[in-house]
């Protein structure tokens, strides 16, 4: 059986601290916003939908005890409507699509709604503890180091500089900025509305058009104090006793920005399409996980690619376009340096760097942002890949049928 | 009306008029108080009687040793018992006992009259009130991690809830002790006073002030300064801690990591479930082969030595009342001034009286910073440098018990200073050289009397090095032994005597860590990994670095002459010389395997991968910590099978003293034991085979692994 892919959308992103668009809204609202969006778009009969399946990373407070139910208990889709919400850190958002897909691939469900949501700028990144990073007897023996550190350890590494970094994120800016203007997001990218209907956001706050080589040059890297201060640099080298340093060369205008921000996309069998009357726009070929070492952590795109491309009996080349997370500007190009692939393939309408990594949403939000772009150049396949905390790596070929 | 109630070999429990109750530890049959569990028994004793008599109103906690308390009885836990369940159980009574003791609604309070360390700190904390005497030398702490253990009295449950998460850390996983004035700024006791009546009487007034005290830890009103675990300033202090402690540890040191752990699951429940996960941490930390390890040579092994254990039995104390010092360089200055500090007469002799003189000043620039800092007074800087008296006269040195000649290693001018100076001495004195490279044996034959010629091999900088190594010719006696190893007990340096060969022991074996390092790199492990591994695995320095701080020429002049060199000898040699060619001499140079830029850090010479091409796949990085290891540790044993070493206790004492052999590995013999016999025989075959014969095993070492015999049995249970 195949898994189709009948729609995605997402909200727009805001500033993810207090002063950003959307700090007044919480995350079961923008959830609810996408869920309505797709129920009025479609005219869904919501008595088929089956379940919502949400990635969210920091579930406590707005986003604890299980945000995907409280937003399918908030939408009006019905009581019989389930909610699960996951965590696989950043690629939470596609881990839910793969999970829909898997299910509907196996016969045992037939609709299921899957994305992601958070808002950071309400529930901080961290703030929910966890003994990877604090029990001293995992994270000792587990090397651990934040993600920062293995951001830059990556770029020590694997011969990385600022320069490359900085022109990554001035060209991912530039990318965005040309495609949001285009009108390439509209189709997919839904304003966020106050409880009035008054209009929040419209736009991807983050964008920052002007963005040159040289101002990002002018920034202080963020991760030198914390790797000095906080003995992450030694702890990094214990582990890498090949790199002479770390060389602390990201800082917030090459790392992905903080934003609020959620994403849905509708997974069902040809059958569920059928009988809501949608036409369907792509299938999932493959998907793929695979862990890596955890103190560099952000290696696992290219690994996990690989095995996705295997299962779909592909080599790099038969894909038109990557979606790569720009968690940090190391992680896509180490990427295309390990796989072998050139940038214009990918991050074609730019990345987390200008638009921001909502992390638990950002995984159905590159999955969407794929799937437009390959309908707009009229293109077949594409793979979206992300990064992930502990040292994992996701990956999901798609093709447009 | 006072009365004593209990009077035993470990304290005395006495009540006043005023219905002040004071326990008085003073353990007659140790040297001074030290914490046990017995102790616990007989102060639960105590404690419970003071809490029955309704006369009682609180009770003052002391001691009429020097010490309040010395910390935990070492010879137990050198000698743990095998049932570790029992001691588990130990522990949860103890917890239980002082619990009850804590909350019974009566005031204790320490009146700590001198050292509260360790489990002696941990009961002043069981107290409600802490005043201390403001006492010279007098320390507080939880010193337990430089044992490679963790408080495990309750100290890392309780100090937090005094002085918040980030100073507990800082005392409990640094090990300090601060001295008493410090100990009261950081919060560890409450009060100061300047004598001993007033340190009673502002106890007694506390406990008539506060009849009902109830502890930070019982009061659900107090919070943890700087907030619990789970707050985000408890949670990145914890994170930073751990990453931290890596950076010291490198993971070698899992009592601290243990330690941490009690306080990140302890410290988010009540009280007594965080002593019960204490107790879990601490007897895994206990039984570590770590912490063993580290008990009985960083411990017992070290402080037996300094007692002068390699002492030769039958002769009298040797006093050295006045020194003769040949040569005032940098060691035979420093020579004299470790001696002058303890009140020996030093003759600083040299060839013009400037150099003698200049020999002279480094001892009072030494206590010239003591004075700037408060330590000294100018007058007793005086005293002290009374006692040195530089000199070009061979005649000054009549009437020294001793002389020791510290004149540049040439064997001709040895030999020459040695018969000059030696017809100065009375027939009895012993002479000895301060060679670190020139056979004692050879040295000797320049002696009338060679049976009373002895090396004595000071590190540098002689200050701050404890170890000394007593080297025995083949003609010295054992009365000569005797005087030396008086001599550094009384110098307060910790010596092992060792046997003449090249190099004798210290400098043999640590030469096999350089000339590893160099092969390593030879065979293109790259610079960097090789430096940082070596730290990984606990050496101070990389040993690139280290060559790089004796200079590159001397390690080719001392090889120039050997006979004959082994292959792996001319590789290291060849890859010396490149360098050499290149103009890389080491770090007096400025340029050397590092680059020494003015003003900044050294840093690896970024042509050493164009010389010596390298890859990071050439070796995986536990190989090469094992190869940097086994090595010394093989030509430790080889230095035994010799007789270079006459027990294992003195390599295990001079490799972690002489050249930094990593303390957690209990030394370069303790280190077989932990790697395990069979283990290490097998990885040295493998890397025979893969490495070279520079590996290969010692039949005898061979057998002992197949038997699985160990150096240091586990001792079986009294």
């Amino acid at each position: 059986m195949e898994a189709y892919i009948y729609d995605a959308v997402r909200t727009v992103r805001g500033k993810g601290n207090n002063k950003g668009a959307l700090a007044g809204m919480t995350p079961t609202h923008l959830a609810v916003t996408l869920l309505d969006e797709l129920r009025q778009r479609h005219d869904l009969d919501t008595t088929q939908v089956e379940d919502l399946i949400m990635g969210c990373v920091t579930q406590i407070m707005d986003q604890g005890a299980n945000i995907a139910k409280t937003a399918a208990q908030h939408s009006g889709y019905g009581n019989h409507l389930c909610g699960v919400t996951l965590n696989r850190f950043c690629g939470s958002g596609l881990e839910a699509i793969n999970q829909a897909a898997a299910y509907v691939k196996a016969g045992f469900k037939d609709l299921v709604l899957a994305g992601g949501v958070e808002s950071m700028s309400r529930v901080k990144m961290g703030s929910d503890g966890g003994a990877m990073a604090m029990d001293p007897m995992v994270a000792m023996p587990g090397h651990f180091v934040p993600q920062g550190i293995s951001a830059d350890l990556i770029a020590s590494k694997y011969g990385f500089s600022r320069e490359d970094c900085d022109a990554f994120a001035a060209e991912s800016q530039r990318r965005a900025a040309a495609a949001q203007e285009a009108g390439y997001f509209d189709k997919s990218r839904i304003p966020v509305k106050d409880i009035n209907g008054f209009t929040v956001l419209d736009h991807d706050e983050n964008i920052r058009p002007s963005t040159t080589t040289e101002v990002l040059a002018g920034l202080d890297p963020s991760f030198a104090m914390m790797g000095q201060m906080g003995g992450f640099d030694a702890v990094a080298i214990d582990r890498y006793p090949e790199v002479a340093t770390v060389e602390h060369i990201h800082h917030p205008g090459n790392s992905s920005a903080i934003v609020d921000g959620a994403a849905l996309a509708m997974v069902g069998s040809k059958q569920a399409g059928e009988r809501q009357g949608l036409k369907p726009r792509a299938r999932i070929r493959s998907v793929a996980v695979y862990g890596t070492e955890p103190t560099i952590m952000l290696v696992g795109p290219a690994p996990a690619s690989r095995i996705a491309l295997d299962k779909a009996g592909m080599t790099k080349d038969d894909i038109d376009l990557y979606e790569v997370n720009e968690a940090f500007a190391v992680v896509p190009l180490r990427f295309m340096q390990d796989l072998g692939v050139p940038h214009d393939k990918v991050n074609v309408n730019g990345g987390a760097i200008a638009m921001g990594h909502p992390l638990g949403a950002t995984g159905c939000m590159l999955f969407g942002t794929l799937l437009d772009e390959l309908e707009r150049r009229d293109l077949s396949t594409g793979l979206v890949t992300l990064c992930i905390g502990g040292g994992m790596g996701i990956a999901t070929i798609i093709e447009r049928v | 009306m006072e009365q004593t109630t209990i009077k035993n070999t470990i304290l005395s429990y006495e009540t006043d008029a005023d219905g002040i109750g004071r326990i008085t530890i003073h353990m007659t049959e140790q040297p001074t108080n030290l914490f046990s569990l017995e102790f616990i028994e007989a102060y639960v004793e105590a404690a419970r009687q003071a809490l029955r008599d309704d006369q009682v109103k609180g009770v003052i906690v002391t001691s009429a040793h020097r010490d309040f308390m010395a910390g935990a009885d070492l010879k137990f836990i050198g000698n743990p018992p095998e049932d570790r369940k029992e001691l588990f159980d130990g522990l949860l009574r103890m917890h239980r006992e002082m619990r009850e003791i804590e909350k019974a609604g009566k005031p204790f309070v320490a009146a700590i009259n001198g050292n509260a360390l360790g489990g002696g700190y941990e009961l002043a904390l069981t107290c409600h009130h802490r005043i201390a005497l403001r006492k010279e030398g007098l320390k507080i702490g939880l010193p337990e991690t430089q044992l490679g253990l963790f408080p495990g009295g309750g100290g890392t449950q309780r100090l937090p809830y005094l002085i918040g998460i980030q100073n507990a850390l800082m005392i409990i996983l640094q090990g300090q002790t601060p001295r008493v004035e410090k100990a009261l700024s950081q919060g560890l006791v409450d009060a100061l006073v300047d004598t001993e009546e007033e340190l009673l009487a502002s106890a007694k007034k506390w406990i008539l002030d506060n009849p009902n005290p109830v502890q930070p830890w019982d009061n659900r009103k107090h919070r943890i300064p700087g907030g619990g675990v789970m707050t985000p300033g408890g949670a990145q202090t914890i994170m930073g801690a751990i990453g931290n402690l890596r950076k010291k540890t490198h993971g070698n040191y899992p009592g601290a990591t243990m330690g941490l752990a009690a306080i990140h699951d302890g410290l988010q429940l009540p009280i007594d479930r965080g002593l019960e996960v204490e107790a879990r941490y601490f007897i895994k930390a206990f039984y570590s082969p770590e912490a063993q390890n580290l008990i009985r040579t960083g411990f017992f092994a070290i402080n037996e030595a300094r007692k002068g254990k390699a002492k030769p039995k039958g002769f009298d104390t040797y006093r050295v009342n006045k020194l003769g010092i040949l040569g005032a360089g940098m060691m035979g200055a420093g020579i004299a001034y470790v001696s002058a500090k303890v009140g020996m007469e030093v003759v600083l002799k040299d060839v013009s009286q400037e150099q003698a003189e200049k020999g002279k000043a480094y001892s009072h620039n030494l206590l010239q910073k003591k004075v700037s800092r408060g330590y000294m007074s100018e007058e007793e800087r005086d005293t002290f440098l009374d006692r040195i008296h530089p000199t070009t006269s061979v005649e000054d040195l009549r009437g020294c018990d001793l002389i020791i000649e510290a004149v540049f290693e040439n064997p001709e001018l040895k030999a020459n200073v040695t018969q000059e100076a030696e017809a100065m001495l009375e027939d009895d004195k012993i002479f000895a050289s301060n060679t670190s490279t020139l056979p004692i044996t050879i040295l000797a034959k320049a002696s009338e009397h060679p049976n009373q010629f002895i090396g004595i091999h000071f590190f540098s900088p002689v200050d701050k090095m404890p170890l000394v190594e007593i080297i025995v010719g083949k003609e010295t006696d054992d009365r000569t032994i005797a005087a030396a190893v008086d001599y550094v007990t009384q110098i307060k340096k910790v010596p092992i005597v060792v046997n003449d060969s090249q190099g004798f022991f210290t400098s043999r074996v640590f030469g096999t860590y350089t000339g590893e390092g160099a092969l390593l790199l030879s065979e293109g492990v790259p610079a960097t990994v090789i430096e940082h591994v070596a730290k990984r695995v606990g050496m101070p320095v990389g040993p690139l670095a280290v060559t790089d701080e004796v200079s590159l020429t001397l390690a080719l002049h001392v090889m120039d002459n050997m006979r004959e060199m082994p292959d792996h000898t001319k590789r290291i040699y060849d890859l010396y010389q490149k360098l050499v060619q290149q103009g890389r001499e080491g770090k007096k140079a400025r340029k050397g395997f590092y680059e020494y830029p003015e003003g900044e850090k050294k840093h690896l010479w970024t042509g050493l991968n164009d010389l010596f091409p390298s890859d990071p796949d050439t070796l995986d990085a536990d190989t090469v910590g094992k190869r940097l290891l086994h090595i010394m540790a093989l030509e430790s044993y080889r230095c035994l099978e010799e007789g270079v070493l006459r027990n294992t206790t003195d390599g295990d004492i001079g490799s972690l003293m002489g050249f930094g052999f990593p303390p957690y590995t209990g030394g370069v013999f303790s280190y077989i034991d932990y790697v395990g016999p069979a283990t290490f025989v097998a990885e040295c075959d493998e890397y025979t085979r893969r490495f070279g014969p520079r590996f290969g095993v010692p039949d005898s070492l061979r057998q002992r692994a197949e038997s699985n015999q160990l150096f240091y049995p586990k001792k079986p249970v009294a």
